[in-house]
């Protein structure tokens, strides 16, 4: 059991954490139709999170986290300037940003020898959740104990802040965030600007991105964005529920995935763990199958059911 | 410096081996062929869909490499491993159009789980192959970032040959596919079947896309589909020239991307190849002539005076002291004003002719209201430069009888 809550606890709490600050605000970014900012996020902050390494020359958290913001906030005026002077469509125009940006990322991760240290491309697409240690903890009553709490990684408690600040963001801005992402036009015209409304939105994306993705790698805030709102989306008309849905299947594909991974492989035999990042990715895409076939109302295969019932009346 | 240089130029040339030269061809026709492609993809607002099956190739390589070990004892047979990509990415972009088609989710929303779930499924079985081969793998993570450093001579000439192919398929679907993109009614009235030539765009992307999976690596070969085609747009508004730019910005791009890795061989070519690709664009962006940067704020200088000209020499014939100091400016300089504010003998003419057009620019604006509102720069311009001289003559004649009138 002091295994458990010295290697796989921090790991498996890591992975939540940024689950669920993802997941939740990915719910505003799939009414808006961008669901493809998160992917795009994560692209683009490998160059902010290298420069911040390289100037400050070490991997301390906050220049790099500093640089990153700093990544997302230039690519996502780009992408809007290249759109607009090239009349071109937010699609192409995210896509020749983004690939630009982790381009740039890659040519400096290499050059720079930050290599050796603990950066790497691998590490910054599919993160490394196993590394998280709390070797200061010995049994699961530290868990209550507040100094002992104050001795986890640095990275559990960046995300874990930022995941209440998300949460806070969504209480205190439902409302707003609600009438912008249905309609637009309609909250101008109550006096509730939707652009200010969007760019916090762009604003906390990028916050949560860039936390979560230092320590979980992109390809897991890209699939926490878009995999637990989908799914919930499939479940649900309201979005106060959807969004309760969304936390749920956010933090059980975080529990689910990193069980599957650590342990999973050793059940058939296998002799290593698998990427956590990965397998708890793919957990919510497997929810979120299963939600778009058997949804109740809006699934694949009930629409079907009901169709032919229907026509056998 | 100049060793660096010297060697790039060698290697730009064709003269740094048979092998590099190969790879440097092949670089060239994959981005060209992408180029072109992505002209038709950026035109049907579909450019992310690359995204997702990008993505989607990686479960398949690794599971090819799996197949490929235990039947062969190699897995690392270039075409085992980019057949399996092509049968991923083929499943993954049949998942975006399913999603689109039956649920109630949105084509971003159903490319990002589809890139983000096959991606993830690559990556546990990645790191599944890597505790089971030890070390067998090493190339499969090129794959990710592309890597043209251990190229075999047959794995070039494989890219090369089949970019060449997507290439002349292009060619001869050139009008249909322009078709597609613009009028899809009209398409259906002469008889094309717009569903399978759809499905035809899709294929060549995806081909394109697994040729460029080992230059290029899989997050950033839908740069060669969208960076060129972006910029291209910048130059042009007919779908011909561009598609010629983007093939010409695309094969540029690549082969100087391609052929700078070959000398900074430390370096990931798929990242040098996006970054030269990004400075075309970047350049396109700037310096294009209509749409460009440059040429836009240029034009609005142009304007501006324009407007400044007029408003003065209206002050001007109306006997009204000019205030403005760039309208002073605009003025002294075409030697209207004197140093001293004092309105020249040029002046006086500018501004009663000026005066006389803006006369009839009201005529004509009141008797052709709705030609006078399609007109770009109604009253911005000498009256006979813009409309026909008949016109003029009639409007000024149909003046002078109402001076006269007014002068009785």
């Amino acid at each position: 059991m002091n295994d458990f809550i010295q290697l796989d606890f921090p790991s498996l709490l890591l992975g939540t954490l940024a689950a669920l600050s993802c997941g939740l605000l990915g719910n505003f970014l799939l009414l808006r139709g961008q669901a493809l900012m998160g992917d795009t996020i994560s692209h683009v902050v490998l160059p902010g999170i290298v420069g911040g390494f390289l100037l400050a020359g070490s991997v301390a958290a906050l220049p790099m986290m500093l640089g990153a913001l700093f990544a997302s906030l230039f690519s996502v005026s780009l992408i809007e300037l290249i759109k607009r002077a090239g009349r071109i469509e937010a699609g192409a125009a995210m896509g020749a940003v983004f690939t630009t940006m982790f381009a740039l990322g890659v040519v400096l991760l290499e050059q720079s020898g930050a290599r050796g240290v603990h950066l790497d491309v691998e590490h910054a697409l599919y993160g490394n959740l196993e590394s998280a240690l709390w070797l200061e903890a010995e049994s699961f009553q530290d868990l209550l104990s507040f100094s002992k709490l104050f001795s986890l990684p640095e990275d559990i408690w960046v995300l874990f802040f930022i995941t209440l600040l998300v949460i806070l963001f969504i209480v205190v801005f439902y409302k707003p965030l609600m009438i912008t992402s249905f309609d637009a036009a309609h909250a101008d015209s109550l006096g509730i600007s939707s652009k200010w409304m969007g760019l916090g939105l762009v604003f906390m994306t990028a916050l949560s991105a860039v936390a979560a993705f230092s320590a979980v790698g992109s390809i897991l805030v890209i699939a926490m964005f878009i995999c637990p709102p989908a799914t919930a989306r499939m479940l649900t008309d309201k979005l106060s529920t959807q969004l309760w849905i969304s936390g749920f299947i956010a933090v059980l594909s975080g529990i689910s995935g990193y069980f599957l991974a650590a342990f999973g492989p050793f059940w058939f035999g296998g002799q290593d763990s698998v990427s956590a990042a990965g397998m708890i990715a793919l957990m919510a895409g497997f929810l979120q199958v299963l939600a778009m076939l058997f949804a109740p109302r809006y699934g694949v295969l009930s629409r079907l059911f009901f169709k032919n019932r229907f026509h056998n009346q | 410096m100049s060793e660096f240089l010297a060697e790039l130029i060698k290697a730009l040339t064709l003269q740094a081996g048979y092998n590099t030269s190969l790879v440097l061809v092949g670089a060239a026709l994959l981005g060209g062929a992408a180029g072109g492609i992505g002209v038709f993809v950026l035109l049907r607002k579909r450019s992310l869909v690359s995204d997702a099956i990008s993505h989607a190739t990686l479960p398949g390589v690794v599971l090819a490499f799996m197949l490929a070990s235990y039947f062969f004892d190699d897995g690392r047979a270039l075409w085992a491993l980019l057949i399996g990509a092509a049968f991923s990415a083929v499943l993954g972009a049949l998942a975006v159009e399913w999603i689109v088609r039956y649920t109630r989710l949105k084509e971003d929303a159903a490319i990002g789980t589809v890139l983000s779930t096959f991606f993830a499924l690559g990556i546990v079985l990645l790191t599944l192959v890597q505790s089971v081969y030890q070390g067998g793998q090493a190339g499969l993570s090129d794959f990710i970032l592309g890597s043209t450093a251990g190229l075999l001579y047959q794995d070039a000439l494989l890219i090369a040959v089949s970019a060449f192919v997507v290439g002349l398929v292009l060619i001869f679907k050139f009008k249909e596919l322009t078709l597609l993109c613009f009028d899809i009614t009209f398409a259906k009235a002469q008889g094309y079947n717009v569903a399978s030539l759809d499905r035809l765009l899709l294929f060549l992307l995806l081909a394109v896309v697994v040729i460029g999976l080992k230059t290029v690596g899989l997050v950033l070969v839908i740069a060669l589909t969208i960076i060129p085609p972006v910029a291209a747009r910048f130059w042009t508004e007919r779908v011909s020239h561009m598609v010629l730019i983007a093939t010409f910005i695309g094969a540029l791009g690549s082969w100087f991307g391609a052929a700078l890795s070959s000398v900074a061989t430390d370096l990931p070519t798929g990242g040098l190849i996006v970054l030269t690709l990004f400075s075309i664009f970047l350049i396109s962006l700037l310096v294009a002539p209509k749409r460009g940067a440059l040429a836009h704020a240029l034009r609005h200088k142009l304007f501006q005076r324009r407007v400044h000209e007029r408003q003065g020499l209206l002050a001007i014939s109306r006997a009204e002291p000019v205030f403005d100091p760039l309208t002073q400016k605009i003025l002294r300089k075409k030697r209207f004003l004197r140093a001293d504010g004092a309105v020249t003998e040029e002046g006086h003419q500018a501004a009663q002719k000026m005066a006389r057009d803006q006369v009839l620019w009201n005529a004509y604006h009141q008797a052709y209201p709705i030609e006078a509102l399609a007109l770009e720069d109604w009253s911005l311009r000498p009256i006979e430069e813009v409309i026909p001289k008949d016109l003029v003559e009639e409007l000024s004649e149909e003046l002078m009888l109402t001076k006269v009138r007014l002068v009785q």
